[in-house]
């Protein structure tokens, strides 16, 4: 069995090399003008210092050039791609044709991973992309395991899946909050309150509480529970599955160390012993759960649930 | 709104600038008689859904044998008819794709609207003669990813209902494609295809069809700090919502047709035969007047009031004019009661007796003050007098749903007016 690359989305530079002794193979970083839910901001020199930090280790780091782009940026798009390839960066990470534009343009065969989040829901799709540029593509959330599983063994591309983490619900370009304050009168809080991680819609008739931020993309409705399958990763990487992906959005940089060092020993463990795997699955589970703030529960996501429309 | 440079969008005529370019005029329709009612009040082209792919499962939805009486009777007016088929599929909707496309070309709609590059490529291979639109649900938002798609040989993009008119500019100096785009209608607050709040809530899959709009529900705010909750929506406050007001862009109709814009679309497959007629009864006087006469158009106050006699949520303008506010939003209400009932459809007039033969649609009774209006004649108001069934028997009011009524009007109607009653 072949193993996956266990991908993660460090905070900051100083995370990357915690995260890689925690065992990670790859990063997701970037910047907010041009990348989506991003677990911290990388500015152009630390982007470079951390593909140099990575890339001493063997490790590889996909810049996230993924907003849903309006006319401005979109003009930008040339340069920053130019300068992710200069950077010595793996791959590119776009959901916003507008990317695969910018790269046709500028450095012609630059690897892209497609991902649209929401949209990525079937494997003709995804190689659609393939065909135009994409050397992988991210499935959305809200599959479950069994079509997960029927796209890899459909795909001409590399398919990664989130396996652990919070997932987005709704991106806005409205400023919901500041919308909000503003009409119940309490404008300073517009101010106060700017780029603050903290608040929650409560849904009393679902007892859910979804975490709500602004920033430039615009307003973003997350999760109520943290996604985690560490106990069910057997299925997917017998069926080839390419990459796993912990998203660490909203989450403090000791928990997201924690989590990738679960993961590295439930991957090790799931293609080297397996019959370890089976017995002490229960145990890694219990470890994740262990980690948990109270309001936010562990579920296991789409990958078993049924949705009908 | 200034006009695009270097256009095709206006001539002179008898020295008098007249718009040339007059874009197409969209209109929702659920169902046959939705479809044949748009058409009948001004609609150059209709969408409708079709039994599979659509983004609306519980609207009325079209058979194959609906689809062409619905394209036949378009035709005689001139009109087109489009599909949506602007699903995300999952796998599982791979297996009668087809099949279903194919169909679609048999019956010989115009076009399809889609979001998902496998039904765009399957439907270049099994139905070649459809047109591809691109569907709201890419929220398309820039000139460049436009120009992905026109590269891809769409024929058309209807763009994100986030864009700005200033942004359209730019996207139609840049790209040669027709560009289709919201002007009337209830809107996602979310960029669309970007929601998935329905299956998280509910198990419900918003990107097929299943969503259960819980953008518009109520929730509390509240600040997480160390464990620690605290509310920031107290007691006696209205709750955190993320409603938007519905879209309405009848002032700003003259800019986009000077930036040649070339499909006005107004929203709403469930909406009932009298939202559609009035709404595409008013949109019509409105791009009509401004074509003939850009110089000395003006809004009509009665444009304005004729929307609000259907509306039932408060209009803003939206992106077109610029990121919306705070105002733009509804907080505390849930909405509005239109300003009238839809009260009677004309389905026949005597011109000797002056008599209307009326399909009942709400409550009305002898005395009541009600208005007719329709495609081909002046709005008038009428005192309801004897109302007799069909029969001849004298009615005290029309109560029963979809009953035959007559009564004697003042001026001429004809078949598929209306009559409402003010509240």
């Amino acid at each position: 069995m072949k193993k996956p690359e266990l991908l993660v989305t460090p905070g900051s530079v100083s995370e990357i090399k915690r995260q890689i002794e925690a065992g990670a193979d790859a990063f997701i970083i970037g910047e907010q003008r041009y990348g989506l839910r991003l677990a911290g901001e990388f500015d152009r020199e630390q982007i470079k210092e951390a593909i140099k930090i990575s890339h001493e280790y063997g490790k590889k780091v996909y810049v996230a050039v993924n907003a849903i782009f309006h006319n401005k940026i979109a003009g930008e798009l040339d340069e920053y791609v130019s300068f992710v390839k200069e950077a010595g960066a793996d791959a590119i990470v776009f959901g916003d044709p507008a990317v695969l534009m910018a790269v046709r343009a500028a450095v012609p065969g630059f690897p892209l991973h497609w991902n649209p989040e929401t949209t990525a829901t079937n494997w003709y799709t995804a190689n659609y992309w393939g065909k135009r540029g994409a050397v992988r593509v991210v499935l959305a959330r809200e599959l479950s395991m069994d079509a997960i599983i029927e796209t890899k063994e459909n795909a001409e591309v590399a398919i990664e899946v989130q396996v652990h983490g919070m997932t987005c619900m709704f991106q806005s370009k409205r400023p919901l909050l500041g919308h909000y304050f503003e009409y119940m009168g309490k404008n300073m809080e517009i101010e106060e309150r700017q780029g603050a991680q903290n608040m929650l819609l409560h849904d009393e008739e679902r007892n859910n509480k979804y975490p709500i931020y602004e920033d430039q993309n615009g307003t973003h409705i997350m999760s109520p529970n943290d996604m985690c399958i560490i106990d069910e990763l057997l299925d997917m990487i017998e069926a080839g599955v390419d990459s796993f992906k912990i998203d660490g959005v909203l989450q403090t940089e000791d928990y997201r160390v924690a989590v990738t060092k679960l993961y590295r020993k439930a991957i090790d463990m799931c293609v080297e012993y397996p019959d370890q795997y089976e017995e002490e699955k229960e145990e890694l589970l219990e470890a994740a759960e262990a980690l948990q703030q109270d309001h936010r529960p562990l579920d296991s996501g789409f990958f078993f649930k049924e949705t009908v429309y | 709104m200034e006009a695009l440079k270097n256009d095709n969008i206006s001539t002179i005529v008898d020295g008098k600038r007249v718009i040339v370019k007059k874009p197409e005029l969209l209109a929702p329709a659920g169902t046959l008689e939705k479809l044949k009612i748009a058409v009948r009040y001004g609609a150059d082209a209709v969408y409708i859904g079709g039994q599979e792919y659509g983004l609306r499962s519980n609207a009325g939805n079209f058979t194959f044998d609906e689809m062409k009486e619905g394209v036949e009777f378009a035709r005689e007016y001139g009109a087109k008819v489009y599909v949506t088929t602007n699903i995300y599929a999952h796998n599982e909707n791979i297996d009668g794709l087809e099949k279903y496309l194919r169909g679609l070309g048999e019956v010989g709609v115009t076009g399809i609207i889609v979001a998902d590059p496998l039904i765009i490529e399957t439907c270049r291979r099994v139905a070649p003669d459809v047109e591809v639109h691109l569907s709201t649900q890419q929220s398309l938002s820039n000139w460049r990813a436009v120009q992905y798609w026109k590269e891809e040989g769409l024929d058309r993009v209807v763009l994100a209902r986030e864009t700005t008119g200033e942004e359209m500019r730019l996207m139609k100096e840049k790209v040669d494609i027709e560009i289709e785009t919201f002007i009337h209608g209830a809107m996602c607050i979310a960029y669309s295809g970007r929601c998935v709040l329905s299956n998280h809530m509910t198990a419900r899959d918003s990107n097929r069809g299943g969503c259960c709009q819980s953008c518009r529900w109520d929730y509390n705010l509240v600040e997480m700090e160390d464990g620690i909750e605290t509310a920031i929506t107290q007691e006696g406050d209205s709750p955190f919502a993320m409603s938007p007001k519905d879209l309405r862009l009848l002032q700003s109709i003259p800019g986009m047709i000077e930036l040649g814009i070339d499909s006005l679309k107004i929203e709403g497959r469930m909406k009932s035969i009298h939202y559609i007629a009035t709404v595409v009864g008013v949109y019509r006087k409105v791009i009509d007047a401004y074509c003939a006469d850009p110089e000395n158009f003006s809004i009509q106050p009665e444009w304005l009031e004729e929307l609000e006699k259907c509306a039932n949520r408060p209009a803003a303008p939206a992106f077109f004019e610029g990121t919306p506010g705070a105002d733009e939003q509804l907080f505390g209400v849930h909405g509005k009661k239109a300003s009238h009932d839809f009260t009677g459809l004309v389905v026949d007039y005597d011109e000797e007796t002056q008599i209307v033969t009326l399909q009942q649609r709400n409550f009305f009774r002898p005395g009541d003050t009600v208005e007719f209006f329709g495609p081909n004649m002046d709005t008038f108001s009428q005192v309801v007098g004897t109302v007799v069934d069909e029969d001849g028997n004298e009615l005290d009011a029309a109560r029963h749903p979809l009953q035959i009524v007559q009564f004697k009007v003042d001026h001429p109607v004809s078949k598929d007016d209306m009559m409402r009653k003010g509240l």
